[in-house]
């Protein structure tokens, strides 16, 4: 066995991070065995909204400290970010439910409702794990599948945000705001703080998988969370496809080819840090035994390479297609978590229609703009462009400093400048640029690789209250009138696609968007699989392992979440160019049982 | 002392840059209160999103708001009584309420300095 080097000599408390579904939470639970098989006290906390550590243990953990019967040595803690939220949100809201206007009651819980309220409640939970205390006194290693983002850390290290708010709950205070109902002192923050930025004591683990996009996204947290001072940081390539795997298999040798292509890419500042390769398993990391062997280099593969499809039905995305054509024009918005290969699926799609003889304007904020490039001017009906994040929310940014931070003391500018960093303020900034195309749905078809959260919708309406009482004022017999909000309620005018993978998290994590767009009224017209391998011929047997795997989740798409479906199939390359994106919607093979 | 109450609109920042657009009245409403503050004004602010049972509590602002709901913040409470609805106060009606001297801005306000 190699020893890999993020175990090596690990101090008090290891943070995984990374994005859903690189496997985290496996990782962290690995790693708490093995330190526990070699005698030390750890204590496993996992903030996974997932969280199947428990059903890794095979016992019912939740949100209290519990010793892990099959492990001595290990306990396990389960905090649900969802949950501390809501907790927190009561404590605020239930008092004055009945007392207060039930429209003000709302009003006030969708200002709760946000990213930031989650991630601060979260946070909050686990301050008191990086603090000495009696809780924390008998583990050697404190383990987290998951890390603060920069923004809550800043947050909490600007002194502007601190004046006089938290020590006498009122005063103004940015996006700390959530902190206001939080019992917590400025002492055990600044503690937390602290904590995660000494190396002596803490160490982040970056856990990605061999992919390009997903690597740019991991050198971006390492450099955000280096400047802040959590310097010590490991990085671990999970999953990694194995060359002996590619015999007579031309999907599995696309997919290592392309995994190796993609390290020997490998951003500067991550080619610099300690890394591990993690070999992906043709097993199910559920169990001791399995999560035993995760960490081992064991290339013995017991499984067969037979996989037999059961009768779920994998509706093409051109299937989907033929029925918003049906429409004329309209609003296509693809949502969902960066990396399930929205920009391609939407760009799929707009080739689709235009392909149908129908105009098509596709816009994307794709941040490479190979895609856009690759398509521009070489199709009939077929207009793109595309919106660059970074350059829309620094325009934005600029504009707010410049017209509303003038008066403001260094103190407040610098409070100011952090809270436009958050991540609502790029969705805002991006969604304003969008709107300006958005008008043009009524002539013609608008792709877009995008969509707003329902929080951002919400909020965005509540300032728009204004727009309803127009209406309500209207003559009736005005119809032709409408506000984008309704635009984007009304599924003729607006469709909505959710993009996932067949993974459980990945999966998860598209049903809370979908949870979140019905708060805000708004019904996803349909749900696209992407890159699923079950969708595919393979003989490798560790696709076809996975190809099994995905099956549980597609069906769990089908039955419990989505009103209709498609499945896009991996594919051994990238789809550039009108001709691969037509195939792509096509090709899906209409297996049946 | 004179104590003046706030009762600001829901918000989870007080800057409002979470939201659509950044409130200008906001961000310069914030720097007026330090302002007085520093002039030893006794001013509260409270956010209906972060400190609802202020707004329930006081019978005022509760009834304010179901007559007029919240879209009719800010209510502005001097004594305890209403001196201001749907809209912040300038500097110069701070310095009235409390009693403190706007001395750089009294010139504009009044309308020749004091001759008459």
């Amino acid at each position: 066995m190699t020893q890999l080097k993020f175990l090596d000599q690990p101090p008090r408390f290891l943070f995984f991070t990374g994005k859903g579904g690189v496997g985290k939470t496996s990782l962290a639970c690995a790693t708490a065995i093995t330190l526990a098989d070699a005698g030390q006290r750890v204590l496993l906390v996992s903030t996974d909204p997932a969280s199947n550590v428990g059903q890794v243990f095979g016992m019912t953990i939740g949100n209290k400290v519990t010793s892990i019967t099959a492990v001595p040595g290990l306990a396990a803690l389960e905090i649900d970010p969802q949950a501390a939220a809501q907790v927190y949100r009561d404590r605020i809201v239930n008092p004055v439910r009945g007392v207060l206007p039930d429209t003000v009651v709302k009003g006030i819980e969708e200002q709760l409702s946000g990213a930031c309220t989650t991630e601060i409640a979260a946070f909050d939970e686990f301050t008191a794990l990086l603090v000495d205390s009696a809780l924390t006194a008998d583990y050697d290693h404190i383990i987290f599948d998951t890390a603060p983002t920069g923004h809550t850390i800043r947050l909490l290290q600007l002194p502007g945000a601190w004046s006089d708010f938290l020590a006498e709950g009122k005063g103004d205070a940015s996006c700390l705001g959530p902190l206001a109902g939080l019992e917590k002192q400025r002492a055990q923050y600044q503690a937390a703080v602290d904590a995660l930025a000494d190396s002596q004591r803490t160490r982040l683990v970056l856990v990605a998988r061999a992919q390009q996009a997903t690597l740019r996204e991991v050198a971006r947290t390492h450099e955000e969370l280096a400047a802040i001072g959590l310097t010590k940081q490991f990085l671990v390539i999970n999953g990694l496809f194995p060359q002996t795997e590619t015999a007579q298999d031309p999907l599995a040798t696309a997919i290592f080819q392309r995994e190796q292509n993609a390290l020997a890419a490998i951003p500067e500042v991550l080619g610099q840090l300690p890394c591990d390769h993690i070999v992906l398993k043709p097993f199910n990391l559920v169990g001791l035994t399995a999560l035993r062997k995760l960490l081992v280099d064991d290339q013995s593969v017991e499984s067969s390479n037979e996989f037999t499809h059961t009768a779920i039905p994998f509706p093409s995305l051109s299937k989907l297609t033929d029925e918003i054509a049906k429409d004329g024009c309209g609003l296509i918005m693809l949502m969902g978590k960066g990396g399930v290969g929205k920009t391609t699926l939407a760009a799929a799609i707009a080739v689709n229609l235009a392909h149908r003889g129908l105009p098509v304007h596709l816009t994307t904020s794709d941040p490479a703009a190979h895609l856009s490039e690759t398509l521009s001017g070489t199709m009939d009906n077929l207009l793109v462009d595309r919106i660059d994040p970074h350059v829309e929310t620094e325009r934005y940014r600029q504009r707010v400093l410049e017209t509303k931070g003038s008066h403001l003391d260094a103190q407040g500018r610098a409070l100011l400048e952090e809270d436009l960093r958050s991540p609502c303020t790029e969705e805002i900034a991006v969604f304003q640029a969008f709107s300006r195309i958005i008008r043009e749905a009524g002539k013609k078809f608008v792709v877009m690789d995008t969509a707003p959260t329902g929080h951002t919708l919400l909020l965005l309406d509540a300032t728009g209250a204004y727009h309803r009482e127009v209406i309500k004022q209207m003559d009736p017999s005005i119809v032709h009138y409408s506000t984008p909000m309704m635009q984007l309620k009304n599924p003729k005018q607006t469709k909505i696609l959710l993009a996932t993978l067949a993974e459980t998290t990945p999966v998860l994590e598209a049903a809370s968007l979908q949870a979140d767009l019905r708060r805000a009224g708004i019904e996803p017209w349909a749900w696209v699989i992407n890159n699923s391998v079950a969708a595919t011929t393979v003989h490798s047997p560790l696709l076809c392992q996975r190809a099994s795997n995905e099956l549980a989740d597609i069906k769990t798409v089908s039955t419990m979440h989505a009103k209709r479906y498609a499945v896009v199939q991996l594919l051994q390359e990238e789809p550039v160019g009108v001709q691969k994106l037509l195939e792509l919607s096509q090709t899906c093979i209409e297996k049946s049982a | 002392m004179t104590t003046i109450q706030i009762f600001d609109p829901a918000s989870c920042c007080s800057s409002g840059v979470c939201g659509s657009d950044v409130d200008q009245e906001l961000v310069g409403f914030s720097a007026d209160v330090d302002w007085a503050k520093q002039q030893g004004a006794a001013i509260e602010r409270f956010n209906l999103a972060q400190q609802p049972m202020a707004f329930a509590d006081n019978s005022t602002v509760k009834a304010f708001l179901e007559r007029s709901g919240a879209e009719a913040l800010p209510l502005i409470l001097v004594d305890g009584e209403v001196a201001l609805a749907g809209r912040y106060p300038n500097r110069g009606e701070l310095a009235r309420w409390t009693g403190a001297a706007v001395e750089a801005e009294a010139e504009e306000s009044s309308c020749c300095g004091g001759c008459c």
